[in-house]
């Protein structure tokens, strides 16, 4: 490989030492609106035609993975929050449910119930994220007012139930801290019974206007066997035509009880991923109808000591985050603080794609690329 | 830092029989009562300990038989298999995964340190399969100065997981198309997951020159 020029610029297999006419590499963020936080993209061009890039991160690197192997079990927990802070719930349930594999603690149905319902709502509220910023990314103002409208409700019953509505820290290991208050019922039903309407707000906005088709149709194409070689998960994976849910593949919390669709894409480009994510979020009201309707009653929390010394091993769990597979994987070596955790992060994994999805788009593409992926840095560099 | 939990462990306990008196004290009679009754023997709960489990199918047969002497063991913790294989043939098991036994996609790589074993880290290589819907984990043990061959060629998804494996324990893996740190700066000093980097350890001269600052903490 070529000596690169400057310290920094490199991209694998280029050589960047010798630029044509019309070639040139310009740097994007990390200070960059439509970079969803603190993402640097190094471009290379060809007049507008992006021939390749570089994903630079680490600037949100808080090194949680170390900070694990310094607290309790316990103390560790809302830690994981503040990974994809936009949905911390999905992250608590995944860290959770990893714990009480590797201690073999049962949870009581009914905690199991509000996790799956909490959860669901938590994927309507980051969906509904990444439609409003997408669409403005894009050039359509109007979606994101709509979108924040919506995904205000849903914090308003996190925050009723646990007094927080991003770093919600709502789960405990074993099941669940809190038992869910007068009108939790009430307020989950009064939020569904209208959202499918909304839903088709968003979509007469966008579905057919054309230019949203134009803007997305065909960009960032990824094929199914780019994305199963790239380790790609969630609904970009479902947009390349892989029908594969981790709720379906290996349910965990009451996911086993309930009629869902996992909706699919053929075409792997950004209109399918759009697509894909607007008709999830209807699947997970229709999971949150079926749960709200039959909590079972009983205890919240499983039989967990105050101090959890799991027997020494290992154990991989993962969960369907809004973004992807996130997945725990955690060793014990008998001892109340992990000896290890490792955080499989969709987000990290998802923007190795970036690369093969954006050549030979136009630099305009590369915002709706990076929006089509849904990354939260925090996530991204942990 | 270390102490911390332990250490507070003897202060806690007081306080949690106060508040909790009937569960603490429930729990401590009964041993107490069952020795007096009928049976003494079943409370003595000293069960040896339920995993690591040795693991044989058919699967890992052909594994064995395929590879032989590399498949180091086969067992399986929380129901989940795991192959311990030979490190210097990994790409090669990887490969044969992949290809015969339709392990697709590699879900992550990642690396944990063991400071006092002989070869002090293990790689531990997650692996899912679309057509089986099944797990299977391939762990190797590494020496610091050993340079595993890179599963990059096998999975295009090994690039990023390799480089942090790099950037945070300073694996070195042998045909990767482009070994950098990928989170900390490419100048940082230390490879922050490795036990003997404290949690409060940091590159003071990087810090001091690049951001101006004599501390980051």
């Amino acid at each position: 490989m070529a000596e690169t020029p400057t310290r920094h610029v490199h991209f694998p297999g280029m050589d960047t030492t010798v630029l044509g006419a019309d070639e040139i590499i310009i740097n994007m963020g990390p200070q960059h609106p439509s970079t969803h936080g603190v993402l640097r993209v190094k471009l290379h061009l060809d007049g507008e035609k992006v021939i390749g890039s570089e994903c630079i991160i680490g600037y949100l690197h808080r090194g949680v993975e170390k900070i694990a192997e310094h607290r309790s079990y316990q103390q560790f927990a809302p830690y994981v929050d503040r990974m994809d802070y936009v949905a911390a719930v999905s992250n608590g349930l995944g860290y959770c449910e990893a714990v009480e594999k590797l201690l073999e603690v049962e949870v009581p149905p009914r905690a199991k119930v509000v996790r799956t319902i909490l959860t669901e709502l938590q994927r309507i509220a980051s969906h509904l994220l990444w439609l409003g910023t997408h669409a403005l990314d894009i050039g359509a103002l109007t979606p994101i007012f709509y979108c924040f409208r919506e995904r205000e409700e849903i914090l308003k019953i996190f925050e009723k139930y646990c007094g927080a509505r991003l770093t919600t820290h709502a789960f405990r290991i074993g099941g669940l801290q809190y038992e869910v208050y007068d009108g939790f019922e009430e307020d989950v039903k009064r939020f569904l019974a209208d959202f499918d309407r909304k839903i088709d707000e968003y979509e007469a906005l966008l579905t057919t206007n054309r230019i949203w088709v134009e803007r997305t149709k065909g960009i960032g194409v990824l094929s199914a066997q780019d994305a199963i070689a790239l380790g790609v998960t969630g609904p970009v994976l479902r947009a390349s035509g892989v029908k594969w849910d981790i709720r379906k593949a290996f349910p965990y919390a009451a996911y086993d009880r309930y009629d869902f669709e996992i909706p699919v894409g053929s075409n792997g480009d950004t209109y399918d991923r759009y697509l894909v994510r607007m008709e999830e979020m209807r699947q997970s009201r229709r999971i949150c109808l079926q749960a709200i309707e039959d909590i079972p009653s009983g205890p919240i929390l499983g039989k967990v000591g105050k101090v959890m010394k799991p027997a020494p091993g290992e154990v991989y769990h993962s969960i369907e985050a809004p973004k992807g597979e996130l997945g725990y994987y955690i060793v014990s070596d008998g001892t109340t603080q992990p000896y290890r955790v490792r955080i499989r992060p969709p987000s990290f994994i998802n923007l190795q794609a970036f690369d093969t999805m954006v050549r030979g788009h136009l630099v305009a593409d590369v915002v709706a690329i990076i929006g089509t992926i849904d990354i939260v840095l925090g996530e991204v560099d942990r | 830092m270390a102490d911390e939990p332990t250490s507070k462990q003897p202060e806690k306990r007081p306080e949690t029989s106060e508040g909790q008196p009937p569960a603490r004290e429930t729990s401590a009679q009964k041993p107490a009562e069952k020795p007096a009754g009928e049976k003494p023997v079943p409370p003595k709960k000293e069960a040896p300990p339920a995993w690591p489990k040795p693991l044989d199918n058919e699967m890992v047969r052909r594994f064995r038989q395929r590879f032989g002497d590399a498949i180091l063991d086969a067992l399986e913790d929380r129901k989940q298999a795991i192959l311990v294989v030979a490190a210097e043939r990994l790409r090669e098991i990887a490969e044969y995964a992949r290809d015969e036994e339709q392990f697709d996609m590699l879900t992550d790589l990642t690396a944990v340190d063991w400071p006092k074993r002989e070869k002090r880290f293990d790689l531990v290589v997650n692996l899912y399969s679309f057509p089986r819907n099944e797990r299977l984990r391939l762990k190797a043990a590494v020496g610091e100065h050993d340079q595993p061959p890179s599963l990059a060629p096998v999975w295009a998804a090994a690039n990023w997981l390799e480089r942090e494996c790099f950037d945070m324990f300073g694996i070195r893996f042998e045909g990767h198309p482009d070994l950098r740190r990928i989170l900390l700066p490419d100048e940082w000093v230390g490879h922050p997951l490795r036990k003997d980097y404290d949690i409060l350890q940091q590159d003071t001269a990087w810090v001091r020159e690049n951001l101006g600052i004599e501390s980051g903490q």
